[in-house]
């Protein structure tokens, strides 16, 4: 190790700055969207403020803005730690972190003029698909240069976590983003009809199993540990559920087709494959549970074990939930209904945002080398987020199972039971319901932005040197 | 070797180690998804489907622009009760110009593939330009800028057709050269309307 050899961690302080701005942008739009079914007229006439244009806002910033920036500022944190090196081209991952936080910024604004790709997650127009493709690069460099200057053999279980996302995702983003331009604002997907359907399947069940479920799973095993100052429980557990994880993921997308105009094996692949993917992904659950298991009183005085041990709890509510809802004769009902919003919401909200919350408890004060400004709010906060998305998943499904059931529901003699326009008229309460949640769960955040901001106030200058490694160790 | 020996040497080289993944990760794709791509069946054009004129091409891209689909979905299932709200379910034929798909996962609103024929012009003018005028508990966004904006202010008509082309739908030089006529003096909320009537008659005379 060369003299005065430091981490960077700056750029994963900014980074993390800047996931805590997403995230209270992201939700302040999905709470507008949320009181937009509920008040149909509150978007004013404006086109930028209309619900087709802000929801698009809402599922980029959440995921691309606050999801993306929080698994970067993690990642790079966690990969110098773990191998006993600071970052690769650190001047690579400065460009990085800024150039997505325009990209994510500027795309978020092009979603509001109209610009639209017309795939879920994958919105963002051509200009900003090569631009992603080219900042994902430089991440994959900086990350994986890291790996290869590491100072100590193997290569943690985090890190295959976050190599995952990085090379998944550029995979699916590539295929998925073929398209012809026409204009800077227009292009034509290079698949069309059901196998665009497919394709974009492929790419969207996946960018929410690497991203918002790979991803977070290398901040928990990065983090859960150092939070419960123990070792991960099983070693042998975690390889096996990591590659269960990357090969059994990847052919679950067309339970999001069930019943649509795609062909019957493909279905029927993607309900047993989505069914297979139980198995790893409570393996992992067993996995950090029993880590934190015997550290069970450090919850009471460490909220961020707490934000974590809850997040667990969610990701294995979601992850059940997911191939339960796969399965083709409980999918007639849920396909297309708010059960699907509730279920992407307790993994959103339970699992992304709790984690990553629990994450920055425990984060920030290190990097800024100062306490964290107060553990009561953040207790508060912890109560709030606990409350709001408790709300939102029972609202989501009472208003999701009645759609579904009063849909298909029909009399004695063959007709239906129900029109559309009644049963929409229905969802009032729920809708409502879902707004009070997302005010609950935004107000929790906010909370937690100001503790975090005073905590910085407080900050010393802290440079962390990487541990010495003994001669010949490497 | 035993399993966990493989993977201490994989664990050990990040050469390995990216290797593997993008091997491991692939398999799904490649079983599942590469032999749809290629699965000619579902990209044959149901016999009576014809690639989209000009006007309800515009149409159908102010309908992305705006997201419609984030409330409506284009696919009706093979469910007794579906059909009965509905209409014929839908086939992959019947999708085969559509760039991309626009299936959607979300039914605030009722199904939208069979929705051609189903209203009058006048009805889709007034909805979509505010909705609560028709249906007055609606939840529907009113989109008021539709009716004041020309359909292609962009004169992209033509680059969208040629595009679409070299795609393969068969669209002639006369088409695209009549296209800009086609749509001049039409307002984006007539060219809208005029998709929604196209929809789930492919062809335009199914029903
Ligand atoms: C916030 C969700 C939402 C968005 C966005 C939305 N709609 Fe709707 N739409 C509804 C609801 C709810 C209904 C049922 C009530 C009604 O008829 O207004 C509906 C009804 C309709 C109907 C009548 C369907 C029928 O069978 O009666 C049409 C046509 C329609 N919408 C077209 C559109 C178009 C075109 C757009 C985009 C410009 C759009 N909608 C955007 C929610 C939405
Ligand atoms: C204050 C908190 C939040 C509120 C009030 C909220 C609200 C909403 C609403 C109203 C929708 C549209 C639902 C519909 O189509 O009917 C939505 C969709 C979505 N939200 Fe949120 N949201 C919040 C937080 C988040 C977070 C933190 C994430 C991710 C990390 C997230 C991810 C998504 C996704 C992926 C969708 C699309 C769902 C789908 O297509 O089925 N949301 N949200």
């Amino acid at each position: 190790m060369a003299a005065g050899e430091r981490y960077h961690d700056r750029v994963a302080g900014w980074l993390t700055g800047f996931a805590v701005l997403w995230s209270l942008l992201g939700m302040t739009a999905g709470v507008y969207i949320a009181a937009e079914l509920v008040w149909p007229t509150i978007d004013f006439g404006q086109e930028w403020l209309s619900y087709g244009r802000l929801r698009n806002l809402h599922t980029n910033a959440v995921i691309f803005g606050f999801g993306v920036s929080a698994l970067m500022a993690t990642a790079f944190y966690s990969v110098q730690r773990t191998c006993h090196a600071p970052l690769f081209a650190p001047g690579l991952a400065w460009f990085v972190a800024i150039a997505w936080q325009a990209g994510v910024l500027a795309g978020g604004v092009s979603l509001l003029a109209g610009w639209n790709g017309g795939k879920e997650y994958a919105e963002l127009e051509w200009p900003f698909d090569i631009a992603i493709a080219v900042v994902w690069v430089c991440f994959a460099v900086v990350f994986f240069g890291t790996i290869a200057r590491r100072r100590i053999q193997p290569i943690y279980v985090s890190n295959w976590f976050y190599g995952a996302l990085i090379i998944v995702i550029a995979m699916l983003h590539i295929v998925n983003s073929l398209a012809i331009p026409v204009t800077w604002s227009k292009s034509y997907s290079l698949f069309a009809g059901a196998q665009d359907a497919v394709v974009q399947w492929w790419y969207g069940h996946n960018a929410v199993g690497f991203l918002l479920t790979g991803g977070f799973l290398g901040m928990l095993y990065y983090f859960l540990p150092k939070h419960a100052d123990r070792p991960i429980w099983s070693y042998r557990l975690s390889i096996v559920a990591f590659w269960a994880f990357t090969y059994s993921y990847i052919w679950a997308g067309p339970h999001h087709l069930h019943y649509n105009a795609v062909p019957e094996w493909v279905q029927s692949l993607g309900m047993v494959m989505s069914l297979v993917l139980l198995a790893p992904s409570w393996a992992t659950m067993v996995n950090g549970v029993m880590t934190v298991a015997g550290a069970w009183e450090k919850l009471r005085t460490d909220p961020a074990l707490k934000f974590i041990v809850l997040s667990l709890a969610f990701y294995g509510l979601a992850t059940f939930e997911g191939p339960m809802m796969s399965i083709k004769s409980v999918n007639v009902v849920s396909h297309f209904t708010d059960w699907t919003v509730g279920h992407v919401h307790s993994g959103a909200l339970g699992w992304n945002a709790l984690i990553t919350f629990g994450t920055f408890y425990f984060l920030v004060p290190r990097l800024v080398g100062a306490e964290l400004y107060s553990t009561r709010l953040a207790n508060w906060h912890f109560w709030l987020a606990l409350a709001g998305v408790m709300l939102y998943v029972l609202a989501m499904w009472g208003a999701g199972v009645s759609q579904g059931l009063l849909w298909l529901s029909l009399d004695e003699i063959g007709e239906l039971s129900f029109s559309f326009k009644d049963i929409m008229a229905s969802m009032a309460p729920y809708y409502a319901l879902r707004l009070v949640a997302g005010v609950v769960f935004l107000s929790g955040a906010a909370l937690m932005a100001i503790n975090l901001w005073m905590t910085v106030q407080g900050r010393a200058v802290v440079r962390v040197a990487p541990p010495p490694v003994a001669e010949g160790a490497v | 070797m035993n399993a966990v020996d493989l993977h201490r040497r994989l664990e050990r080289n990040s050469g390995w180690l990216i290797f593997g993944i993008l091997f491991v990760s692939a398999i799904g794709g490649l079983v599942q998804v590469l032999p749809s791509v290629l699965d000619d069946s579902l990209a044959t054009p149901a016999a009576d489907a014809k690639p989209y004129g000009p006007v309800e091409l515009t149409g159908r891209d102010i309908y992305i622009r705006e997201s419609c689909g984030v409330c409506h979905s284009q696919q009706v299932r093979p469910l007794l009760a579906e059909v009965r709200r509905y209409g014929p379910f839908s086939k992959a034929g019947e999708f085969a110009f559509d760039r991309p798909f626009l299936w959607g996962s979300k039914r605030t609103g009722p199904d939208l593939h069979r929705i051609g024929g189903r209203y009058s012009d006048v009805w889709h003018r007034l909805h979509l330009l505010d909705p609560r005028a028709v249906v007055p508990d609606s939840i529907m966004p009113a989109y008021p800028w539709l009716g004041e904006r020309a359909a292609d202010a962009e004169g992209a008509i033509q680059a969208k057709m040629r595009a679409l082309r070299r795609l393969g739908h068969p669209y002639t030089d006369a088409e695209i050269d009549a296209a800009p006529a086609a749509l001049e003096g039409l307002t984006e909320v007539d060219a809208l309307v005029a998709y929604l009537q196209g929809l789930g008659t492919p062809g335009g005379d199914a029903r």
